[in-house]
C-alpha cells in the first residue's frame, strides 16, 4: 500500500517506456471490451449465436457448386472439395472479420477515447478476441464436415494454432494501421469493406492455389493470406495439400512487415487520437 | 520527500483550426473543378508525407492552454475556474493522459483517475450489474475491487430492483445514479473531476457534492473544475482561475478568488456601450449607430450597476428606407453564454408600437430593477428584416454591451449576498394569523 508510486511524467513527443507494461496492467480492460463485444454482438437477434455458423457455411455451399461442380476445378490431393473449401473459408472468416472489426475499432469507441486514457492498442486488440470467438464456433462446423466425409486429420492439425496466430497477425497489422488513419481521414471506412469483398476472390478461397500457374506462384504470395490459407489446408487436409515453401515465407514476412508497420504507425498517431476523433 | 503530487511547468496546448476563405464571384465551372483538383493534390501530398490535413484554406493556431506553471500538493482540493474555452477542460485532458501537451511538463507522483464524464463506456444493451463491472473498469478499478464494492455502489444509485435490466430501459435519472455510483467508489489518489455534478436532480446533485467532500476529507487529492462557484466554494481550499488559455491567479482564498472572477476589473469586460466605428452594418433599413445602458432619466450607465434601479436600454440609429418588416430588440446572454431571452420592440400589441419615418431614431426599452441576479450579462442588438434577412446575425458579430450586476439584490437585512439562481426577482410575500 505504501510503495512509492514512480514518477509519471507528460511531455510533448515523449514516448512512454513503460507503454508495454502499461499494456500488460491494462488486460483487465481488454478482457472487459472483448466481452463487451461479444456478448453485445449477438442481442436482439432471434438465432442469435447461428449466424456465426450461417454465414460462412453459406458461403462455403456457392462457392464449393461454382468453383467445384460447375467450374469443375480441381480439389487439393483427393480430398473432398467442400472440404477444402471450408478449410480456407475458416482463415479467411477469421482474418475479414479481425481486419474489419478492428479498423473500424477506434471510432466506435470514440466516446471511450475522448475521456479516459488507456494504451489504445487494446481497443483494436480487443476485436480480435471476438473475431477469434467467431473462428471457435464455425470450426464446429468443421468437425462435422470431417465427420461427414470420415476425413481423419493427420498430425500436421498440431500445427493449426501457430496458422491461427498468423491469420490474426496478418489481421491486425493493417488494422492497426488503418483505424489509426480512419481516426483522421474516414474515407478508410469505406475501404474496407471492398477489400474484405475483393480479397475473398483474389484469395485461394474458393479453389485451390495450385490452380494457380507455377511461374506465378511467387507473385500470387505477396498476398500474404495466401501463405496462410495454405497453411491452414495443409495442416487441416494433411498430406493432400503441400505448402509452396518460398511463396508461404514471402507471405510471412510480408505480414511481418505489416504488422511493425501497423504497430508503428498507431504508435506515433496514437497520442493526437483524442484531439482528431 | 516532497508533498507535490502534481507538478505543472509552462504547460501549453495548441490547437491548428483551418477556416473556409471566402471563394470569389463568377468562378467558372472550369476553375472550380481545376481548384478541387489542385487541393486533392496537395492533400494527397500531405497525407503521403504523414502530416495532418486541415480541413480549410487557412490555418490558424489556437492556444488553448498556454505557460500554466502550478504545483498541487498531497491532500489538497482544488477548484479551476474560469469562462468557457479558458482552458479548463484542456488542462484536465492532459492530466490525465487523453491529450498529450505541446509545450511544457507535467510530474504527477500517484494514481490519478479522471472523471470526465459520467457513465464513460455504458452500453444501453447491457444490463446494470454488468455496466457496473464495464465502466469500473474502464475508469481504472480492478475486478476485484468492484466486486468488494459491488453492493455499496448499488445501495448508492438505488438501482437495486433493476440490476438485471438493460441500462437502455432505465430512466435518465436512474442511468446518472448508477453511472455517478460508480465513479465515486473510485479510490485513486489524485480524482481529476469535470463538471459531472451538472447532472441529475437537486437531490442527487447534493448527493453527490457530500460524497465529493468525503473523497477531500479523506486525505486524496482532488482536482474539480465547476461552473457551479457554491461547490467549489464548500468543496476548495484553493483556486485556480483561468482565463484564456493562462492562469490568471491562484489563490487559497477561495471567496476572494470567485468574487475576481465574477466581477473583474477588466476594462473590456466593463465596456457598457457600443458605437458604430462609421463603417459597420451599413444597409438602408436600420444601421444602428449607439446602444448603451442608461438609467432612467436617460443619462448612461457604466459597469457594474447596483440592482436597486431600472436599467434602460437605449438603441439609437438611422433608416433610410422604411420596411414595415424591420424588427429591432435585444438577446441578453449570461456567463456561460446561455440566452436567458429575447425582447424585440413588436412584442406588444400593434397599438403600442412605435412608429418610424426615414431619419434617426430612438428606442429604449426597461430592464427592471431586481429581476436579474448578480453576474455579467452579455446583451447583443438584434436588428432584422422578418422572416426575410438578418442585419444582425446572432452567433456573427453583433453590435454588443456587458452588463455587470452587483449589489442591491433587496431591502430586507438578510439578503444582501449573491444567492444561487439564473434570476434574482424581489417578490411580494404576504402573511397573516388564519383565525383572525
Amino acid at each position: 500500500m505504501h510503495t512509492q508510486e514512480p514518477f509519471l511524467i507528460i511531455e510533448p513527443g515523449r514516448a512512454e517506456k513503460n507503454y508495454w507494461i502499461d499494456l500488460w496492467r491494462y488486460r483487465e480492460l481488454f478482457l472487459i471490451l472483448a466481452w463487451r463485444d461479444i456478448s453485445v454482438r449477438y442481442k436482439q437477434t432471434i438465432i442469435g449465436i447461428l449466424w456465426a455458423i450461417i454465414r460462412p457455411f453459406l458461403t462455403m455451399v456457392v462457392f464449393t457448386v461454382i468453383f467445384g461442380r460447375i467450374a469443375k476445378l480441381p480439389s487439393d490431393g483427393n480430398s473432398p472439395y467442400a472440404l477444402m473449401v471450408f478449410a480456407a473459408m475458416l482463415p479467411w472468416s477469421l482474418f475479414s472479420n479481425a481486419l474489419s472489426e478492428s479498423s473500424n475499432s477506434l471510432i466506435s469507441n470514440a466516446n471511450l477515447i475522448g475521456k479516459v486514457y488507456f494504451p489504445r492498442l487494446i481497443i483494436p486488440g480487443a476485436t480480435l478476441v471476438t473475431a477469434f470467438i467467431d473462428f471457435l464456433i464455425s470450426f464446429i462446423i468443421m468437425i462435422g464436415m470431417m465427420l461427414y466425409y470420415q476425413y481423419a486429420p493427420g498430425w500436421q492439425m498440431l500445427l493449426l494454432p501457430l496458422f491461427i496466430i498468423l491469420a490474426l497477425l496478418a489481421s491486425i497489422g493493417p488494422g492497426l494501421w488503418i483505424t489509426a488513419l480512419n481516426v483522421k481521414y474516414r474515407d478508410f471506412r469505406y475501404i474496407i469493406p471492398f477489400v474484405v469483398q475483393f480479397g475473398l476472390y483474389i484469395s485461394p478461397v474458393g479453389f485451390s492455389s495450385k490452380v494457380v500457374p507455377a511461374q506465378w506462384q511467387l507473385l500470387y504470395s505477396l498476398n500474404p493470406m495466401v501463405g496462410v490459407i495454405e497453411g491452414f489446408r495443409w495442416s487441416i487436409l494433411g498430406g493432400n495439400s503441400s505448402i509452396y515453401l518460398p511463396g508461404f515465407l514471402l507471405s510471412l514476412a510480408i505480414i511481418i512487415f505489416f504488422l511493425w508497420l501497423g504497430v508503428s504507425r498507431f504508435r506515433k498517431m496514437e497520442k493526437t487520437f483524442a484531439d482528431l476523433i | 520527500m516532497s508533498d507535490i503530487v502534481i507538478k505543472s511547468e509552462n504547460l501549453g496546448k495548441k490547437y491548428v483550426i483551418g477556416h473556409q476563405a471566402e471563394k470569389g464571384r463568377g468562378v467558372t465551372f472550369r476553375e472550380v473543378l481545376m481548384q478541387n483538383a489542385r487541393t486533392l493534390w496537395s492533400k494527397t501530398k500531405d497525407l503521403a508525407a504523414g502530416k495532418a490535413i486541415i480541413q480549410g484554406d487557412t490555418m490558424e493556431e489556437v492556444w488553448a492552454l498556454n505557460d500554466a506553471s502550478f504545483e498541487i500538493r498531497r491532500g489538497e482540493a482544488v477548484g479551476i475556474i474560469g469562462r468557457n474555452g479558458a482552458g479548463k477542460s484542456t488542462l484536465l485532458k492532459i492530466l490525465s493522459r487523453i491529450t498529450e501537451p505541446s509545450t511544457g511538463r507535467v510530474t504527477i507522483n500517484g494514481r490519478v483517475a479522471s472523471l470526465l464524464e459520467v457513465g464513460t463506456g455504458f452500453h444501453p444493451e447491457l444490463s446494470g450489474r454488468e455496466n457496473i463491472y464495464l465502466n469500473g473498469t474502464i475508469l481504472g478499478m480492478t475486478r476485484v475491487e468492484i466486486k468488494r464494492k459491488f453492493d455499496e455502489i448499488v445501495a448508492f444509485a438505488e438501482v437495486e430492483t433493476y440490476l438485471d435490466t438493460p441500462v437502455k430501459r432505465y430512466s435518465s435519472g436512474m442511468y446518472v445514479r448508477l453511472a455517478f455510483a460508480v465513479a465515486a467508489h473510485l479510490e485513486p489518489e489524485i480524482l481529476v473531476v469535470d463538471e459531472v455534478l451538472a447532472v441529475g436532480d437537486a437531490a442527487f446533485q447534493k448527493k453527490c457534492l457530500g460524497k465529493m467532500g468525503d473523497v477531500a476529507q479523506e486525505g486524496r487529492t482532488v482536482l474539480f473544475v465547476s461552473h457551479n462557484m457554491n461547490a467549489i466554494e464548500q468543496l476548495c481550499m484553493r483556486c485556480i482561475l483561468l482565463e484564456k488559455g493562462t492562469i490568471r491567479q491562484t489563490s487559497s482564498n477561495v471567496t476572494q478568488i470567485i468574487k475576481g472572477y465574477l466581477f473583474p476589473s477588466d476594462q473590456e469586460i466593463r465596456l457598457s456601450q457600443w458605437i458604430n466605428d462609421g463603417e459597420e452594418f451599413e444597409n438602408y433599413w436600420f444601421k444602428p449607430k449607439i446602444f448603451f445602458i442608461t438609467d432612467a432619466m436617460g443619462n448612461s450607465l457604466s459597469n457594474p450597476v447596483s440592482n436597486n434601479q431600472d436599467i434602460w436600454i437605449q438603441i439609437e440609429g438611422r433608416i433610410d428606407r422604411l420596411d414595415p418588416a424591420l424588427e429591432i430588440g435585444y438577446s441578453i446572454y449570461n456567463v456561460d453564454g446561455i440566452a436567458l431571452y429575447w425582447s424585440y420592440f413588436n412584442d406588444q400589441e400593434v397599438s403600442q408600437w412605435p412608429v418610424f419615418s426615414r431619419g434617426e431614431i430612438i428606442l429604449r426599452t426597461k430592464i427592471p430593477k431586481r429581476f436579474l441576479n448578480e453576474g455579467i450579462y452579455t446583451i447583443e442588438l438584434r436588428a432584422s428584416l422578418r422572416c426575410r434577412m438578418w442585419i444582425t446575425e446572432p452567433g456573427k458579430k453583433s453590435p454588443s454591451l456587458n452588463l455587470i450586476i452587483q449589489g442591491g439584490l433587496s431591502d430586507g437585512p438578510y439578503w444582501t449576498e449573491k444567492r444561487e439562481g439564473v434570476i434574482a426577482p424581489l417578490l411580494e410575500w404576504k402573511g397573516k394569523m388564519k383565525n383572525k
